[in-house]
């Protein structure tokens, strides 16, 4: 099978398509991070027309990881009987003092891993530490991170603990649209959280906020053709939850999944980075894993560090500001001493805008 | 800048460069090394030697298509080739670790010297030190290198021009991932080989072809993104890339898909990146194809004057990107 | 955080599947996709088949494009 979408001529011609429908300035956001780098990738900025905005939203590795939790896991980190494993995104990511790769630098333990799988490997292959596995994710990974747990307690692995820090999408969502203003006119959904999810937890954006929503994938051609039918969407005045995703997406998602998510997680309020607490956006250990939790096991007290004075950071990921008008951005914010997150995430909305305004395509 | 050493600072990329530019050239600067090019030229009487100077580190040791003692010869090789140096000797400093198999050395030794017989150069020099038990993870090489640069031969970093074609030797990035995969953190299994390789002679019958070569450098740490980068930045030119060109092996994009990386930025150890005039382009891409190391030589992309010092790239679908120079490590990620 | 890959079932084993990806491989839980065969591709995830792929999606963009095309023929005999 070739699964790569990216010829030339449908491209072509599903740009024509986007710019003849375009009516008036549009702002369209990608909720998650792996769109953010596929859009990035595929030069899809510099094929929209100018009316066409497509903002990054808050699903990325930095943004649902504020400074407190990476000084958590720092901490955790630096402790020499601690083995603390994570996925490469989070290794830069900032902290009060420091990321996780600077740790390591400074002597922690610290080790990324590609999987679930490896996490109790790990734990298995060295009873004289206490590996903690940094969890950070979606919908998408949260039911492989269950499976490491209930895994670690079938083979009655002592020494392994979670650091959750996993976020679900839908409350993110709603917290955005909550706000009582909106800068966005429609939703690129994130393709592989609704491969778990479906399309129902959407459902509300249209029915409740009168808003469009597209599954979508990860190829070129298809987020043209995510863009694509929500501009026929909003030509025709409606608002729905579409699957452009067909081949990947069920209506229902994966049952088997979502049922493991429930047994071993439940929801709980949750800081994003530049949005504060957002209720049921993130997930807890059950009671009946809690032995394995790592903020119990290991008394780990929450810091919460306040965003930085002067970023608008929060606003831009509603949608609501853009980067010229942060009084940091270009001035003390900057990709080589980024402060938020939008400028952080190397491909965040004002990192994007910085690295390539001043570049005629 | 941090205060202490990172691994990052090692990756070849943007904080490499820092490091270099903010403690290495204020101690050591002069005019010849503040160049940064891949070796330094110097005028003798009668002629110009090309000298430069290596380490290598790598993890494993061996790896399917090399080993640390090829990639010691060959880097060191490639760095005097890409200035058009014709290779007189190399000098090979051994750190050894207390415990390493002779057995290991000796294989590492040998397979240095076929290397050195492909590049049709000795070593002839050498160095041994043994460190205890626990520093040097096994072995670490350090190598220089003289050459001679024809007279009228004039290749370096900073000589591109607009109107510029890019030629790239071969598919990119097979080196890195070899080295990855078989480091084993990433439980892949895969037959992707180093392209590890003396370029030396690679660069001769491309001179023969033409000698208005205007730069030629190795995509090694940090990549085409990187080094095309570091030659735009140098050459006061742009860069522009078609993506369609770039050649790249099929699993050499599958590891890429698995770990998140971005095939750009991945190190090559046996090609090269060539700026050529656009009229001499035929000629030295045929001289690369009838070469065993540049049989797969594609043109890529061309020299431009805006916007000078950065390197564009126009996608498979036809958008376009700005390609950066690597940051810092590359994670692998599940974003 | 969604990266997901589609590769092949070349052998299977209890819940573990040995998957392809253009050449390279590596094991994959098939705990979420149990229904998986040796021949089927599966989008990967973090070491986890996450859904069973169809080919059926490529026809609708197929299909898509066609109607695209008419859209323009349609224009240009209007617009003449």
């Amino acid at each position: 099978m070739n699964w790569r979408r990216e010829e030339p001529e449908a491209a072509r011609a599903l740009v024509k398509e986007i710019a003849r429908l375009v009516e008036g300035p549009l702002r369209l956001m990608e909720v998650c991070g792996t769109h953010t780098v596929s859009i990035f990738r595929a030069g899809i900025r510099a094929m929209m027309p100018p009316e066409l905005e497509l903002i990054s939203g808050p699903g990325c590795p930095v943004c649902v990881t504020p400074t407190g939790e990476i000084d958590r896991a720092v901490e955790l980190a630096r402790r020499p009987e601690v083995v603390l494993l994570t996925f490469g995104d989070l290794m830069r990511v900032p902290g009060s003092r420091g990321s996780l790769a600077q740790a390591r630098a400074e002597g922690a333990d610290v080790r990324v891993i590609l999987s679930p799988l490896d996490a109790v490997a790990v734990a298995e292959g060295e009873p004289r530490k206490k590996v903690v596995f940094f969890a950070v994710g979606f919908e998408t990974t949260s039911p492989a991170i269950a499976w490491a747990v209930k895994e670690a307690r079938r083979r009655a692995l002592e020494n392994f603990y979670l650091l959750p820090c996993q976020r679900l999408i839908p409350p993110a969502i709603r917290a955005l649209l909550s706000a009582g203003r909106t800068g966005v006119d429609g939703f690129i959904l994130p393709g592989h959280v609704s491969v778990i999810i479906g399309r129902a937890p959407y459902l509300f954006i249209a029915r409740e906020f009168g808003l469009p929503g597209v599954i979508t994938g990860f190829e070129p051609l298809d987020i043209l053709e995510g863009i694509l039918m929500l501009l026929r969407q909003k030509r025709e005045g409606r608002a729905a939850i579409e699957i452009q995703y067909r081949r990947a997406v069920k209506e229902e998602g994966n049952p088997l999944a979502l049922g493991l998510m429930e047994e071993v997680f439940r929801p709980a309020d949750a800081r994003w980075r530049g949005l504060g607490s957002i209720p049921s956006s993130g997930l807890l250990l059950r009671d009946g894993f809690s032995e394995m939790d790592a903020v119990q096991a290991f008394d780990l007290p929450y810091e919460e560090v306040k965003d930085p004075l002067g970023c608008l950071c929060g606003e831009i990921l509603q949608g609501l500001k853009r980067p010229p008008d942060c009084p940091l951005f270009g001035r003390g914010c900057t990709p080589e001493a980024p402060i938020g997150p939008c400028m952080v995430s190397s491909e965040g909305t004002c990192a994007a805008y910085y690295k390539y305004g001043g570049v005629s395509t | 800048m941090t205060d202490k050493v990172l691994l990052a600072h090692g990756a070849g990329g943007r904080m490499t460069h820092q490091l270099i530019r903010e403690l290495f050239l204020p101690a050591l600067g002069n005019e010849v090394l503040e160049a940064l090019e891949d070796s330094a030229v110097l005028d003798l009487q009668g002629g110009r030697l090309a000298f430069t100077t290596d380490s290598y580190v790598v993890k494993p040791l061996f790896f399917p298509g090399g080993d640390i003692g090829r990639l010691a010869l060959c880097g060191t090789v490639n760095d005097l080739a890409m200035m058009g140096a014709r290779p007189l000797g190399i000098s090979a400093s051994f750190i050894l670790e207390e415990g390493f198999p002779l057995e290991d050395l000796e294989k590492v030794l040998r397979s240095m010297e076929q290397a050195a017989e492909e590049a049709g150069v000795k070593v002839v020099s050498g160095d041994t030190k043994v460190v205890e038990r626990g520093a040097a993870q096994g072995l670490y090489i350090t190598t220089a290198g003289v050459g001679l640069v024809p007279e009228g031969i004039e290749i370096r970093g900073s000589g591109a021009r607009p109107g510029d074609l890019v030629i790239v030797s071969g598919p990119l990035g097979d080196h890195e991932v070899a080295v990855l995969v078989a480091r084993g953190d990433f439980s892949l299994e895969g037959e992707v080989r180093s392209d590890c390789a003396p370029l030396n002679g690679l660069v001769e019958a491309m001179v023969s072809a033409s000698r208005e070569i205007h730069a030629l450098r190795d995509p090694t740490r940090g990549g085409l993104a990187t080094t095309l980068w570091e030659i735009a930045r140098a050459s006061g030119v742009g860069v522009l890339l078609k993506e369609e060109s770039i050649p790249i092996r099929e699993e050499v994009r599958g590891v890429c898909d698995l770990l998140g990386y971005d095939p750009y930025y991945l190190a090559s150890e046996g090609r090269l990146l060539a700026f050529v005039p656009e009229g001499e382009a035929e000629g030295v891409l045929k001289a690369m194809r009838d070469h065993p190391l540049g049989r797969g030589a594609m043109v890529v992309g061309r020299a431009v004057e805006e916007p000078p010092g950065k390197v564009l790239l126009r996608t498979k679908i036809g958008g376009h990107r700005v390609l950066e120079p690597l940051s810092g490590e590359q994670f692998p990620r599940i974003c | 955080m969604c990266l997901g890959i589609p590769g092949k079932v070349v052998s299977k084993g209890g819940d573990f599947a040995e998957v392809d990806f253009g050449g390279v491989k590596r094991q994959v839980s098939l705990l979420f996709c149990p229904e998986a065969e040796v021949g089927d591709y599966v989008l990967v995830h973090v070491g986890f088949a996450i859904q069973r792929l169809e080919e059926e999606d490529a026809l609708q963009t197929l299909k898509l494009l066609q109607e695209l095309g008419e859209q323009y023929l349609e224009l240009e005999e209007g617009g003449a």
